[in-house]
């Protein structure tokens, strides 16, 4: 399954029509120690690269931004009581959300997995 | 140590309540009462006065040390402002809103009224209230004044944003997004204060105010801040001062006098109150005369015969923003400040705090990077990013400075410094105490390179080592169970 | 030398920090400030010294009216305030501090803050508090705010027996967004509970009520709460902490986000303040709490210590998206309050809050045996009460004043068709000479 990224550190996984939504292990060691996520409620619409979320560790709070539009089917709660999670495995079982991909043509305005890699190298 | 409610020992009491000399009256209905008793402390008077003794001795502080926090403006408190505080306790403020109340509260309305006319002459204003409890609701306040003089124009629904620097206080954006404004944030240039360029693009007639504090954050003086007033004023945008670095400017430029219609002024920075750990402070707001009428009720005017009265029926006025006249303890010190200190006094106050923060540094900028380095105002900011080079943070350079007996300055603030150590010393401290601690914050910059965990296992002289911050914000637990 | 004798140096050390600057003389410094910007006037008056100014303070204090015997509260009460209470919070160990961003050297601050918020969860009967907020009227502003944001609702519904201060500044917070409130009109100093349910919709995010209120009414709101939360809102409490110590807690009656005015608690009246507001909450609604909370946590050796805790809620991180502005709020009150209920006790909290009942009820007994007054609510009281005179109140209450009694708070100015109202408060401060001469001059006011 190949993982898609945007510039402000999220990731999808695309399988079929639904996206599984979370921010990338960079993101998580930049943040430290996560002790909040704030996820969207289900049935949720979104539009690409609105806000999806917040995750907010001890010293500071970012914003989570949809990496694609459409409707928010599953969240993962298990974070509300374990957010460190987050931290030790942000790209799966640190995951935030799943989406019901409006528009598959979206993925092309993210970073694959290299592209990613390289963008991280130029921050 | 112990908490209070560890020390209890029911059926214990503190105190003797005067005897009753009343009949005891009928007992409540069962449904109006609490089935059992607040779980209070029960100490005796003498386990409570060593209880909290002790724990006022783990703490730092103006009066035991040395305490730069950046923006706060920690100077020391005279003691002479607490006795004068004290005269006013028995006042109640209901007496003045009694019907003809005012006239047996003239001392007291007569201390605000003139506390305002000083505050509006050292900030070039035409009328202040001293109504705001603090600085943030002094911003607050101010905003919704704007919001007011807006919404009187028939301007309410073009007047969308509110534009402030990077680099301001967290305050001013969460202050004018709770009046329900959006905010458009303007970067800094390299040269230390907000883009010019940039914020000429954030201009439009939909902005009702830009936020600037001048001195900014990074303790320099806005140069352009006539040319800013003036962008703002051509698109009917107001310029709204935020008054936490007034320390440095008194008697040498006037807010109102480059452009600005209202400002906010922190009592408890500027005129001397002290901080109690974290408040009260106090946030008089001063205005021009256009927004005169929006005023927060009940306003304290005079008339002809120099009585003052209570002004409470102006419908334009925003309304209140607390139930009596602001926090007046705290204005009772203020003025008596600004009185002892007067005309000179206040300039001196502000010259040798500039001179102070140029000289802290001078003296450091060899040792640590000093992103924005041109003469500062009342405060300056370096960046630990030599120390990070050896894997040092600024908090662990504060960590040290603890253990030498200083409270560290403020890192991390303002945000567009990377590793912020951001030092007001205040005109108060004495040139011997700035050198000693020149001589540590230099020892720290030495022991980074030389021995960087002496640094991060900082500190150890203290009750009690580095907190689990992470565990506390996982686990919350912010009341003592049982 | 010195104009300011806060400014300690000396004409040499000046010339040696000017020389390690590299300027000429302090002016240089102030270069960055545009000529064409500079003050053109500055006319404060010279200054003196700390005997002169003291002076000026007395003389401005002496021209208040002394002595006046308070039967007014409207939300500050002349309280007794334990020695210990000056003495302790007046150590400048504490009062000399700012917020305890550097833990390990504010822990005196912190735990005290820590055992703060436990007194007032315990007073309220509710999980948590913060560690303070500036006043009772902004603690309700900062609660409607917190239920707006939790139920993402536009509306708020008040009882109009609410301090009408405290409705005030709540309008004046929300007066520029999109939120309504609407006010329910007293029914005889009560809570019109029919009109209340009329409007409980699901565009409703709170309810506040005061308890008691400004009328002095005490009221069991238990099966409200319930009626509330049906309608998916949000039951927000004004209360009075002395009364607290026998009163019903707002955790019993099912209340949501308690608020109040702590100056009972140990802080002097000062015309108005500083006081404290606090807030306490169920637990739920923590990470909508607006302000300052401290935490219980441990350090690298398993000591336990305190460290404010959930920063990322407030502005100096979240910036525009925080819970609320307040940075600065009213710690030494609060410590202040922590100290006096320490003080009080347990079991003293509710003698004190019987005397000060015991005291109203003598009070309202003698007042309504003179002729032309009746108390106007048939419900329970505490301390405060509303009688209703055969006269105007506000005439009756200015020609007291005359006599060095303040009589009450006449309503006439708060409520439409209340002119002939007025709520008198009697604390535990209040001898029974100082009630039995009040009812004397009452009668006489009343004749004229």
């Amino acid at each position: 399954m190949s993982m898609y990224f945007t510039k402000e550190h999220e990731w999808v996984k695309v399988a079929g029509n639904i996206g599984t939504v979370g921010i990338s292990d960079h993101a998580a060691h930049e943040l430290g120690d996560i002790t909040f996520v704030e996820l969207p409620k289900i049935g949720t619409v979104v539009k690409q690269f609105a806000i999806l979320g917040s995750i907010e560790s001890v010293k500071a709070a970012s914003d989570i931004f949809a990496p694609l539009s459409g409707k928010v089917v599953k969240v993962n709660d298990a974070l509300e009581l374990a957010p460190e999670a987050v931290n030790e495995s942000a790209e799966d079982a640190g995951w935030m959300a799943e989406i019901e991909i409006a528009d598959g043509s979206e993925l092309k305005d993210l970073m694959t997995q290299a592209q990613y890699d390289d963008y991280l190298k130029t921050l | 140590m112990q908490l209070i409610y560890e020390l209890s020992v029911p059926g214990r009491r503190g105190i003797k309540l005067p005897a009753s000399d009343v009949p005891s009256a009928a007992v409540l209905p069962e449904e109006l009462l609490r089935r059992e008793q607040a779980g209070l402390a029960e100490v005796s008077e003498l386990d409570l006065v060593r209880h909290f003794t002790n724990l006022s001795r783990r703490n730092f502080s103006v009066d035991t040390n040395f305490y730069p926090l950046g923006s706060c403006t920690m100077k020391y408190n005279a003691k002479v402002l607490e006795n004068a505080a004290a005269l006013f306790a028995p006042f109640h403020p209901m007496t003045a809103l009694l019907p003809g109340g005012a006239d047996f509260c003239q001392g007291t309305l007569g201390m605000l009224y003139d506390l305002g006319q000083l505050l509006a002459d050292i900030t070039g204003m035409d009328e202040v209230t001293t109504q705001p409890l603090a600085g943030a609701q002094g911003e607050m306040t101010g905003i919704m004044l704007i919001a007011a003089y807006h919404a009187s124009r028939g301007n309410k629904a073009k007047k969308k944003y509110v534009v402030v620097p990077d680099s301001s206080h967290g305050t001013n954006p969460a202050s004018a997004a709770i009046v329900g404004y959006e905010i458009i944030t303007v970067p800094t240039a390299p040269y230390g204060d907000m883009d010019l360029e940039l914020f000429k693009k954030a201009m439009s007639d939909e902005v009702a105010a830009v936020m600037m504090t001048c001195p900014n954050t990074l303790g320099l003086f806005n140069p352009h801040i006539k040319e800013i007033s003036d962008i703002a004023h051509s698109h009917d945008a107001l310029m709204y001062y935020d008054g936490a670095n007034l320390n440095a400017i008194m008697g040498k430029v006037k807010p109102g006098d480059v452009g600005f219609d209202v400002i906010h002024v922190n009592l408890h920075k500027t005129f001397g109150t002290p901080h109690g750990g974290g408040g009260p402070g106090s946030g008089p707001v001063g205005v021009k005369k256009a927004l005169i009428p929006f005023l927060p009720q009940p306003r304290i005017v005079m008339d002809d015969d120099g009585k003052l009265l209570l002004e409470t029926a102006n419908k334009g006025s925003i309304g209140r923003t607390a139930n009596f006249f602001g926090n007046f303890g705290v204005m009772a010190k203020a003025y008596a400040y600004i009185i002892m200190l007067g005309r000179e006094g206040l300039i001196q106050v502000s010259e040798q705090a500039v001179l102070n923060a140029n000289y802290i540094k001078e003296k450091l900028k060899p040792y640590y990077d000093l992103p924005y380095d041109m003469t500062c105002m009342h405060e300056c900011v370096f960046s630990a990013s030599k120390q990070l080079e050896h894997g040092v943070h600024a908090i662990d350079i504060a960590k040290f400075l603890i253990d030498k007996g200083y409270h560290p300055p403020t890192v991390y603030f303002p945000m567009i410094v990377k590793e912020a150590i951001m030092i007001e010393p205040t005109e108060t401290e004495s040139k011997a105490t700035m050198d000693a601690f020149i001589a540590v914050m230099i020892e720290a910059a030495q022991a980074a390179i030389s021995n960087p965990r002496a640094l991060h296992d900082a500190p150890l002289t203290m009750p009690i080592s580095r907190l689990d911050e992470t565990k506390a914000a996982r686990e919350q637990n912010v009341c003592c169970s049982g | 030398m010195s104009d300011s004798h806060y400014c300690p140096h000396t004409p040499e050390e000046i010339a040696a920090m000017l020389a390690a600057i590299g300027v000429a003389g302090i002016e240089e410094l102030f270069s960055p400030i545009p000529a064409e910007l500079r003050a053109k006037s500055f006319n404060l008056p010279a200054g003196m010294s700390e005997f002169e100014t003291y002076a000026r303070m007395q003389a401005i204090a002496a021209d208040n009216t002394q002595g006046m015997t308070n039967f007014i509260g409207g939300g500050f009460y002349d309280h007794i305030i334990p020695s210990v209470v000056d003495h302790l919070s007046g150590r400048s160990e504490f009062y000399t501090a700012y917020t305890p961003y550097q833990p390990e050297c504010s822990q005196g601050t912190l735990q005290a803050l820590f055992e703060y918020q436990t007194a007032i969860c315990r007073l309220t009967g509710l999980d948590v508090s913060n560690a303070s907020l500036y006043d009772g009227g902004t603690a309700c502003a900062e609660a409607a705010m917190m239920a707006l944001r939790v139920t993402g609702r536009n509306k708020i519904v008040v009882d109009g027996c609410v301090s009408p201060f405290s409705r005030q500044v709540l309008k004046t917070y929300l007066f520029n967004l999109d939120v309504e409130v609407i006010e329910i009109a007293p029914q005889k100093g009560q809570l019109d509970r029919g009109a209340l349910a009329s409007l409980l919709d699901d565009s409703v995010a709170a309810v506040l009520l005061q308890n008691p209120n400004f009328f002095g009414t005490v009221e069991d709101f238990t099966t409200l709460a319930d009626q509330v939360h049906d309608a998916g809102a949000l039951l927000i409490g004004s209360v009075y902490p002395i009364a607290l110590g026998i009163l019903k807690s707002p955790g019993e009656v099912g209340i949501d986000i308690a608020v109040g005015d702590g100056q009972s608690l140990g802080n002097p009246l000062s015309f108005g303040g500083p006081s404290f507001g606090f807030i306490a909450a169920k637990k739920t609604l923590i990470r909508n709490m607006p302000g300052r909370i401290v935490g219980e946590t441990v350090d690298r050796n398993g000591t336990r210590g305190y460290v404010l805790t959930l920063q990322a809620r407030e502005q100096h991180i979240k910036r525009h998206k925080a819970t609320s502005n307040i940075c600065s709020n009213q710690g030494l009150c609060a410590l202040r309050g922590l100290i006096f209920l320490s003080s009080v006790g347990k079991e003293g909290l509710a003698d004190l809050a019987r005397l000060n009942r015991d005291k109203a009820e003598y009070a309202k007994a003698q007042l309504t045996s003179i002729p032309g007054v009746a108390v106007l609510q048939s419900a329970a009281t505490f301390n405060e009460f509303t009688l209703y005179l055969s006269k105007n109140a506000a005439a009756v209450v200015g020609l007291l004043l005359d006599k060095g009694i303040a009589a009450g708070v006449p309503l006439g100015e708060y409520y439409e068709g209340a002119e002939n109202c007025l709520v008198v408060t009697v604390t535990e401060k209040r001898t029974r000479k100082e009630i039995d001469l009040f009812a004397r001059e009452l009668e006489v006011a009343l004749c004229n």
